[in-house]
């Protein structure tokens, strides 16, 4: 305990030095303006400014980039209350009882508790991710490449249960990501696959035009030419003040939400939508007057406000911890400390204190930083909400092209952008999520490289990922998984993620 | 046709092509001691063709394909298409001027929004933008054949 608080004050020197303040404040406003835009999330918001932390030190980089993270959780809760439009797809639940606040006159008392909320959540959650992460890499010091592939597909199995549709059609998108992941030149044999011949492609497809296609570009090619956008409800600054009754039932949701977002967010998938939906469902169930909720219910915007931001601080864990992302969001984040020499993985908190406590305090420092800018300048905010759509997408569409351009200076990642974006596209409008695309790029040359390994150590037996303890009970975990949608599948029913199914696509109630 | 029958239907061709391309390409699939290049894609094309068809198996009651908005899809192709431009001429014209081109194209010719506000816009953001990243966030951008 001890130890740690030193390791925490050493942390608040780094945090608190100049340059880190000042790069944990431009992460903060962009991820609020990432959050606040609808259509631009926090992946494409870290994928576009990730070329941008190239001339930085490792942890102003990462300091920066987790700023956008949570900012655009902070962010995202203004455009779904003002407008009923969430601006990242973490606050859809927030539209609900936000919005239903805003046209009862409560707009500037549902922004206030969804600030607060974050902020406790935030800064609450950090606390977790510091006792957890330390052990957790202490613990992942005994894997061996057996236990690294059964994680790995213990994730992609994570993922494709948590996925709001069907659990065979996230594999398959899962399945289909790790193909892509496999273009380019085999690290171990040096063949080269399936690049028709494109030299350019020989490092395999990059994670960023492959994100910012995925889901920027698509967002951008679904939404333009749609009618005119909602009117915008614009709150007063006297209003800003909840009232003692509202604090009061704010309460216990946060603390909810907080504690909920926090064990969601350690798991692969799109951790902090689901810890959202989770949240607002455990509150209708616990609240003593449900039929409140669509109708303005505080707990129904304090609860998923909160776990959404403490699922950000979950994600981190496994990332910090393991060096294993969780999800598209941490893996460009990975990406981003890789550029600078730094590896990840359980050596990570050993042989970068600095860079691992400097960040955690640098998240204390950002909650704060985005407290005061989420509640006077909200005003602020809102006023980007009024241009005009056809001059936003042509502003968004040319900082995706620089992103990703900028990343290895090749057109080639911008063909990759504009085709994975064309196939993003296609995928939403089949119904088919494209999260665990991402991961699959991500994952597939680890995956690949810990399975030949394994493979390699045991003569061929694929007995060495049920023999040894860790990947057999990482494997079952997985197993088990598969039997629960196997069980809800055969039961026809409607379990908790087609909910969220219906709630992505505003059908919620 | 419905979206899930096209979309496994789909899926299934894709790793069919991979199986192909790993044919073609000669890649080992190596031992069960010591895969070779073509040994994981190949199990994962074999997963992927076995979803396919699940999916499309599956598929009966999936909304039709027409039945999906497709409203949006004269703006989609002149996006990929500022894409495309952007990725052929980027190195050639240089990021500003290509960048200006691209915002005034999809402004003009997509968004009917008038010429003088469209000038001042594409050539603000693209300049803006040029300095945030090229001059101050020392980002090397291109500046083509003709120095923008």
């Amino acid at each position: 305990m001890l130890e740690t608080l030193g390791n925490l004050g050493a942390g608040f020197s780094v945090a608190l030095s100049p340059p880190i303040l000042f790069y944990a404040f431009v992460g903060c406003v962009i991820g609020t303006l990432v959050g606040v835009l609808p259509g631009v999330g926090p992946l494409a918001g870290i994928s576009l400014l990730l070329p941008a932390t190239f001339g930085l030190d490792a942890t102003r980089a990462i300091v920066m980039l987790a700023g956008i993270y949570y900012g655009a959780m902070y962010g995202g809760s203004t455009t779904s209350i003002l407008m009923r439009i969430p601006g990242e797809a973490a606050s859809v639940m927030t539209c609900i009882d936000g919005y239903a606040m805003a046209r009862k006159g409560r707009a500037g008392a549902a922004l206030a508790i969804a600030a607060v909320g974050s902020y406790v959540a935030g800064t609450v959650s950090i606390v977790g991710l510091m006792a957890l992460a330390p052990p957790l890499a202490t613990f992942a010091l005994r894997f061996g490449p057996p236990e690294y592939t059964a994680l790995y597909v213990l994730g992609l199995l994570v993922l494709a249960y948590m996925s709001s549709g069907s659990m065979v059609k996230s594999l398959a998108m899962a399945a289909l990501g790790l193909l892509l992941g496999m273009v380019g030149i085999d690290q171990m044999t040096g063949y080269f696959r399936y690049a028709y011949g494109v030299v350019e492609l020989g490092d395999g497809l990059g994670v960023v035009p492959v994100a910012v296609g995925l889901f920027g570009v698509a967002e951008i090619l679904a939404s333009a030419g749609q009618a005119a956008p909602p009117e915008v409800i614009k709150p007063r600054m006297r209003e800003l003040l909840p009232t003692r009754r509202e604090w009061r039932e704010s309460g216990w949701p946060i603390a909810r939400g907080t504690v909920l977002g926090f064990l969601i967010g350690i798991l692969p998938g799109s951790a902090h939508i689901i810890a959202s939906f989770v949240s607002y469902a455990v509150e209708k169930r616990w609240s003593r007057h449900p039929e409140q909720f669509g109708h303005g219910a505080v707990a129904g915007v304090a609860g998923p406000e909160s776990a959404n931001n403490s699922a950000t601080s979950g994600a981190m864990v496994p990332m910090l911890a393991l060096g294993v992302p969780s999800g598209p969001i941490p893996a460009v984040m990975l990406a981003a400390i890789m550029v600078h020499g730094v590896a990840p993985g359980p050596l990570l908190i050993q042989q970068q204190p600095q860079l691992f406590w400097g960040f955690i305090a640098s998240m204390y420092v950002g909650n704060v930083m985005l407290l005061i800018l989420n509640l006077p300048l909200v005003g602020l905010f809102v006023n980007i909400l009024r241009v005009p759509y056809p001059y936003l997408y042509p502003a968004i569409l040319i900082f995706a092209t620089l992103g990703v351009y900028a990343v290895n200076n090749s057109v080639v990642d911008v063909w990759i952008m504009l085709v994975t974006g064309l196939l993003g596209w296609l995928l939403r409008k089949l119904d088919f999520e494209t999260a665990p695309v991402v991961l699959g790029v991500v994952l597939a040359p680890l995956l690949e490289l810990s399975l030949r390994q394994s493979l390699a150590m045991s003569d061929g037996h694929y007995g060495i990922f049920v023999q040894r303890p860790i990947a057999g009970t990482l494997l079952a975990a997985g197993a088990a998984l598969v039997l629960l949608n196997l069980y809800s599948v055969v039961r026809r029913g409607r379990d908790w993620r087609a909910k969220l199914a219906l709630a992505e696509k505003g059908e919620a109630q | 046709m419905t979206t899930d029958r096209v979309a496994g239907i789909g899926l299934a061709l894709f790793a069919l092509i991979i199986l192909e391309e790993s044919w073609r390409l000669r890649l080992p699939l190596g031992t069960m001691a010591m895969p070779g290049p073509a040994y994981l894609p190949a199990l994962l094309a074999g997963a992927l063709v076995v979803s396919g068809v699940l999916i499309a198996v599956q598929g009966a009651r999936a909304p039709r394909l027409g039945a999906v908005g497709w409203s949006e899809w004269r703006h989609a192709v002149a996006i990929l298409a500022v894409c495309a431009f952007i990725a052929l001429a980027l190195e050639r014209l240089g990021y500003r001027l290509t960048m200006s081109l691209a915002c005034a194209f999809l402004l003009v010719g997509v968004e009917r929004k008038s010429l003088v506000a469209t000038l001042i816009f594409a050539v603000s953001i693209a300049v803006g933008t040029h300095y945030l990243f090229d001059t101050l966030l020392r980002v090397q951008l291109p500046r083509g054949a003709f120095g923008f």
